[in-house]
């Protein structure tokens, strides 16, 4: 008989890998991505093919290159991929689905170290990466009911009502007006990028991620309650705008699959709380204060960035101890 | 009552089923035991007897070398064939081999000492050093020490710790069903050792004909408490339980007497009974011997000293895909190379493998998912202790705590890359304490 060398205990492991957490996270994508598709059709598609490829190619490039095992099985890659393209308008030229997969993959995440070691969510940094060198391109969207070019996004709309001034022409109401029904933000007949439109669907992916255990409520219900509930204090006391704001626009893809982002957010659930609690009060703070309609993506990064020193200050007490564990 | 629990901890496997209704069965003695003079924390014990002499069963055949230790009774009768100095589980180990010669004769010793009305306190305490009798939940701490704490320590509760949150293993859930009676007169002398006036008896709540049992047992007996706790690992952990049922936490360094806790094993508290009610020093326990890498799992009542491979012969032998044999449960048993090793006073399980089920893929890197940070039943955060052990930063890594973590391998179960982190935590704290006593 051979019997294996001694080895350390724990000799049992948990089902879940990364390879399976990752897979969970691109099952949680479906739902949305089915939606875009159906909204966008042709061009969306080949956009989240070539994202998809292109993400999953540069990390095999990059691991070749360095001589370091290839690791795109683990399918994170493939994860930053598709949420890039959910994070694109649907009438984008080709051609940035490859610029942008370069930025997430090689700049963000390869250069700094590979997967875990990114200090902000890859797709999000190249969405803004994207958003400053292409203005144009990122900010045109698609309406899907009426399948022409728009720049008015419900958020647009909103900004534009509270930007008038009693001189100008057309009050608030003329923008508001032209909002589509709240029943077609939460269902995803807006205009807006290809993944983001449909708050149902991406709803469904997190139920799917929290009963898989892949994240836990506390990142995106805080952030997506707090959106809520500091709109609703901050631009008075409106149920149906503080509705608009977590259904149309990039809160419920942001807060449920870039947000959450294992590597740039707190590991302990009290980091995660004040992190989760400060991208909401950012993005509310952008949209309300700031020259942006869309705050999500800053409010995302800025957090990103301030994860070391929320984990540094968030360190749970040891057992049996009054001590803080150190960072 | 409701259901106990702690924060942090994580679901394993039960695994249970193979065994958890299966009677205990008597091992047929074997030809030999060999008797370890390290089967406690504390000094190893001192041989008494030179080969060629002749002994009998609950002789004492090694004594204890020290006031933390304990003593060892020979568990058969017949003749000390050979003192063996073998390294087991790279240790220096004196082992005592002796021939049984299959009559079982009881030495003189072994008589009926008294039970919990009829013996006072002290006499409970001194009677327990002659015992042998060790925490036989794994630790192997000699009972009497931990029933002597220092006066200023004033004890006021004791649990009985039947959670048995280590998969596959099913001994304690045996003998709580079994030998219910037994355990209970054991509870009852360590409640007068301890002066105290009641205790708990917690169980995990996924052994509920072991908690209908006890409960009938006890019956109107108002001092003995029986408690459900939440089937989770690690449970069974002392610190744990203590904080599951009285919401103390034995601060860091400390002990449970710390706290006015005492937390004493099924198994320890039924061989506390068997001494004082009926004479029988620690000479036997229950051993499950289970898992995909034999053929007839099986609940065995075996002699302390038979060797693994007899055990195994009683589970029916080996499968043909077995590859990993351990020393108690998966969650915090150890390995060994080989099955020619003896059986001790802790040797609640002997766990093995097949190919498939001992397999645990190559470590990948870690993506911070943070969940070893929530499963930590100390609150550690074991990613960073092990990411700066791993870079050779020991000062940044003791920062974390290392020395904190009671090695239960929640973390390192739960990794999804598969990261050995309660490994490299067990690395940090010898690191740290060598670098200390050279300091």
């Amino acid at each position: 008989m051979e019997l294996m060398q001694a080895t350390s205990s724990p000799h049992i492991r948990a089902p879940e890998t990364t390879t399976s957490v990752m897979r969970d996270v691109l099952i949680a994508l479906v739902p949305t991505t089915a939606v875009g598709l159906y909204n966008f059709g042709l061009n969306a598609g080949l956009l989240t093919i070539l994202c998809l490829a292109s993400c999953v190619l540069f990390e095999a490039l990059f691991q070749k290159l360095r001589k370091q095992p290839v690791t795109i099985g683990d399918l994170s890659a493939a994860v930053t991929g598709l949420i890039l393209a959910l994070n694109l308008p649907s009438n984008a030229p080709l051609w940035i689905a490859p610029i942008g997969s370069f930025f997430a993959i090689i700049v963000v995440k390869q250069l700094f170290g590979g997967l875990g070691q990114n200090f902000m969510n890859p797709a999000m940094g190249a969405r803004v990466f994207l958003v400053i060198s292409y203005p144009t391109i990122m900010t045109r969207f698609i309406d899907p009911v009426t399948d022409t070019i728009s720049q008015a996004t419900p958020l647009s709309l909103i900004k534009a009502a509270s930007a008038v001034s009693a001189a100008s022409g057309d009050g608030p109401d003329y923008w508001l007006g032209q909002l589509p029904s709240l029943k077609d933000a939460f269902l995803g007949f807006i205009p807006g990028t290809i993944g983001e439109t449909s708050a149902l669907a991406l709803l469904i992916g997190l139920v799917y991620l929290l009963v898989r255990k892949v994240v836990t409520w506390h990142i995106p219900v805080v952030y997506i309650a707090g959106v809520f509930g500091l709109t609703f204090l901050l631009d008075g006391f409106d149920a149906s705008m503080s509705l608009y704001s977590v259904c149309a626009g990039g809160v419920m893809l942001g807060g449920i699959f870039m947000l959450t982002d294992y590597a740039s957010s707190p590991m302990n659930k009290t980091g995660q709380l004040i992190y989760a609690f400060g991208a909401a009060l950012l993005t509310v703070v952008i949209r309300l204060y700031g020259g942006y309609n869309e705050g999500v993506m800053f409010s995302v990064l800025l957090m990103n960035m301030l994860t070391p020193m929320i984990e540094h200050f968030t360190a749970p007490r040891v057992f049996g101890t009054r001590r803080k564990g150190a960072n | 009552m409701g259901l106990f629990t702690f924060r942090g901890g994580t679901h394993v496997p039960h695994s249970k089923d193979r065994t958890e209704k299966k009677p205990i069965v008597n091992c047929p003695p074997p030809a030999s035991v060999f008797l370890s003079m390290r089967q406690h924390i504390g000094a190893p014990s001192t041989v008494i007897v030179k080969p060629g002499e002749e002994v009998h069963k609950g002789q004492v055949i090694g004594q204890a070398g020290g006031f933390v230790s304990a003593h060892i009774h020979s568990s058969v009768s017949g003749t000390v064939k050979k003192i063996h100095n073998l390294k087991i589980m790279g240790v220096d180990t004196t082992v005592v081999e002796i021939e049984n010669d299959g009559q079982e004769t009881w030495h003189e010793s072994v008589k009926r000492i008294g039970d919990a009305s009829t013996l006072t306190s002290e006499e409970i305490r001194k009677g327990l050093a002659d015992s042998g009798i060790v925490g036989m939940g794994g630790a192997g701490f000699p009972l009497h020490v931990k029933l002597s704490p220092p006066p200023e320590k004033k004890i006021d509760t004791f649990i009985i710790n039947g959670a048995e949150c280590e998969p596959y293993l099913t001994t304690d859930h045996r003998l709580m069903l079994e030998q219910t009676e037994e355990i209970l007169q054991g509870a009852r002398l360590i409640m007068k050792a301890l002066e105290v006036d009641s205790c708990y008896f917690a169980v995990e709540d996924n052994k509920g004909d072991a908690i209908e049992a006890l409960k009938s047992a006890v019956g109107s007996d108002g001092s003995i408490q029986v408690v459900s706790v939440k089937t989770k690992y690690p449970q069974g952990a002392e610190k744990q339980l203590i904080n599951a049922i009285t919401k103390r936490e034995v601060p860091s360094g400390g002990l449970p007497m710390d706290v006015g806790c005492v937390v004493s094993n099924v198994a320890t508290t039924k061989a506390v009974g068997d001494y004082f009610e009926r004479g029988i020093p620690l000479i036997e326990r229950i051993c499950t011997v289970t898992g995909s890498g034999v053929n007839e799992p099986i609940n065995l009542k075996i002699k302390v000293g038979t060797k693994l491979s007899h055990l195994v012969e009683q589970a029916g032998g080996l499968s043909d895909d077995a590859v990993k044999v351990i020393l108690g449960g998966p969650m915090m048993g150890n390995s060994v190379d080989s099955l020619d090793i003896p059986s001790t006073k802790t040797t609640g399980g002997l766990l093995i493998l097949n190919e498939k089920d001992a397999r645990i893929d190559e470590p990948t890197p870690c993506m911070r998912c943070g969940r070893c940070v929530d499963v930590c039943p100390v609150y550690l955060q074991p990613a960073y202790i092990s990411f700066y052990t791993l870079q050779g930063n020991l000062a940044r890594a003791e920062s974390f705590h290392p020395l904190d973590c009671i090695e239960c391998g929640s973390c390192s179960f739960i990794c999804p890359a598969r990261r050995p982190l309660v490994h490299s935590i067990r690395v940090a704290k010898r690191q740290i304490l060598e670098s200390r006593k050279k300091s």
